[in-house]
């Protein structure tokens, strides 16, 4: 029974999206475009929302911004501390609670813990943490006989403090998602392995691995566009200012700055957009790499 | 077999170390939180201070509105929440049961949509909101996000499983679309609801980035927001900022342990963050 829309069918499915687009054409759609249109607005009159001129000013400024170019390379550095180890770790972890284990439940909860909990509140706690004269990890790096380390006014160890608390808050995430794709592998070919002699290493390396390869790639392409994204550790950790001498600075964190502090629509605008191309890039290149190695 | 119990006995080491790291963060955040300012910052660190000093909460909670904070944390949770659900259901339904011109394209472009990083939108949402007279109230806190693609997908798929021949059967009967819906789809697809809800309760309730820039007033803010500004003022003193953020956090820990077979299946499933 195939069903023809008719003029009848659309008014009434018409009524029941209406709610739903109303607001995502206002919030989620028409900003899409606007934002488009405010990266080139280089005279800009909020307050009386007049536009006085357009131009491409806004994205030369930027690309001639030495602090946009910083946050750009904090973000990378950010992105490539925080995705690879953070997949390594949570892929251990998630191969060890795969196993014949008691308490797995309470593990997974333990674990994923982190991930319910408000970013703010849990910076705070890690904020007091890195305490340079207090906190508790110095301390703990001191029995090791380990110096201090002045974790968030040092700006050489501003980008390395918020890595870890990232990896730390979303290594649950990661697990569960690598569990849930342990779980779907065909147990028979670990028995087929097994018959065959194969030591666990080789089995992980040629089982596991490939199996997992399009979860894999999931978890890589959500990991780097939300580590892309990082401000709220940000302006938690440093108490609202992009760490010591800009040394945090992301380019959301940029963003943010134009925007709000500076009330710079136009530069804000044409960063974020440049944000997202970033972003799309990425995401491109990573289906690129991923179509030739994922094996369904 | 001895071999087995050494890497069963290697595993659990593993893991429990994990967990001590996992679980340390919150432990230092109570203990410091019934701390008196002395024992703070006394090295090395003092694990079970003398006397619980509760008295810290009491202080924390009075210093700042956070009375105020906590009512707009849940009346922007559970407004957006259920409007979020609601918008989610109608939309869903038409997506996956009704036929109208142009529905594929539509659905394609609203999922093409997702690829946009919320961050681009921040600023002209801002102008449209201030635009309507709304920065500093509920309706800039609420409104934008009483509808998500991202849900309306989940609930979608969901629908689509559930065998068309019941609503010819329900149609036979005279039963309408729209009771149909409310009264058979509703509630068999309670599994996708529970978890759009429990993610986007989550979600609103530690957002921040969002309040921060749409908030002015003290009288407006959210937890997180109010907390940010709350650290400025505490300072030094660690205690009371960590008993505010134990405050915040408490909330979420507790839905968390009563619901985490729904959170953690949720995310299994949908596979998103929040």
């Amino acid at each position: 029974m195939i069903q023809k829309p008719t003029f009848t069918s659309t008014w009434k499915a018409l009524l029941y999206l209406l709610p739903a687009l109303v607001i995502l054409l206002t919030f989620n759609i028409y900003p899409i475009i606007k934002s488009f249109i405010m990266s080139f607005y280089t005279d800009y009159d909020f307050f009386k929302d007049i536009v006085y001129e357009y131009g491409l000013d806004n994205f030369t400024y930027i690309f001639q911004d030495a602090e946009f170019w910083k946050s750009v390379v904090n973000t990378l550095v950010f992105v490539i501390g925080v995705v690879p180890l953070s997949i390594v770790i949570s892929l251990g972890i998630a191969i060890l609670l795969n196993t014949k284990i008691r308490f797995k439940g309470i593990f997974r909860s333990i674990y994923f813990l982190p991930f319910v909990t408000s970013v703010i509140a849990i910076s705070m706690v890690w904020r007091w943490l890195y305490h340079t004269d207090y906190g508790l990890i110095n301390y703990s790096l001191g029995l090791f006989g380990i110096e201090k380390i002045a974790w968030l006014t040092d700006p050489q160890w501003a980008m390395p403090a918020i890595i870890i608390m990232c990896i730390w808050k979303g290594l649950g995430y990661n697990i569960i998602i690598f569990l849930a794709g342990l779980q779907n592998i065909d147990q028979q070919l670990y028995l087929a392995a097994q018959i065959d002699g194969a030591k666990p290493w080789k089995r992980f390396m040629n089982i596991t691995l490939p199996m997992l390869s399009p979860t894999m790639f999931f978890i890589s392409i959500v990991s780097v566009i939300n580590s892309f994204k990082v401000f709220d550790e940000v302006f938690a950790l440093f108490d609202g200012k992009p760490g010591p001498a800009y040394s945090a600075q992301t380019i959301v964190y940029y963003i943010f700055e134009k925007f709000y502090n500076e009330w710079e629509f136009g530069i804000a605008s044409a960063a974020a957009i440049i944000l997202f191309v970033i972003i799309f890039l990425i995401t491109l290149i990573q289906l690129r790499l991923g179509r030739s190695r994922i094996i369904y | 077999m001895q071999r087995a119990a050494f890497s069963k006995g290697f595993i659990y080491l593993v893991l429990i170390i994990g967990s001590v790291c996992m679980l340390l963060p919150f432990a230092w955040m109570f203990i410091t939180s019934i701390k008196s300012p002395g024992e703070v910052m006394m090295m090395p660190p003092v694990w079970i201070p003398e006397d619980f000093k509760w008295e810290n909460y009491k202080e924390a909670w009075s210093m700042a509105p956070f009375a105020r904070y906590t009512i707009n944390s849940i009346i922007v949770t559970v407004l957006s929440t259920l409007g979020e659900l609601v918008t989610t259901i109608l939309a869903a339904y038409a997506f996956s049961r009704m036929h109208f011109y142009g529905r594929d394209i539509l659905f394609s472009i609203l999922l093409g949509t997702m690829m946009v990083p919320g961050e681009v939108l921040l600023i002209p949402n801002y102008v449209t909101l201030s635009n309507l007279g709304w920065i500093d109230q509920y309706q800039a806190l609420i409104i934008p996000w009483l509808a998500s693609i991202f849900s309306i997908f989940l609930l979608r798929q969901f629908f689509l499983g559930i065998p068309q021949e019941l609503s010819y059967a329900a149609k036979i009967d005279g039963c309408n679309n729209f009771r149909f819906l409310w009264t058979i789809m509703v509630p068999l697809a309670k599994p996708a609801l529970i978890t759009i809800v429990l993610l986007k309760a989550i979600g609103s309730w530690n957002s921040f980035l969002w309040p921060l820039i749409v908030t002015q007033s003290k009288e407006m803010r959210t937890l997180p927001v109010g907390l940010t500004s709350f650290s400025t003022e505490a300072g030094i003193n660690y205690e009371l900022l960590m008993a505010a953020s134990t405050m915040i956090i408490l909330p979420m820990i507790i839905l968390y342990f009563c619901l985490q077979r729904y959170i953690i299946e949720g995310v299994a499933k949908a596979g998103i963050k929040g």
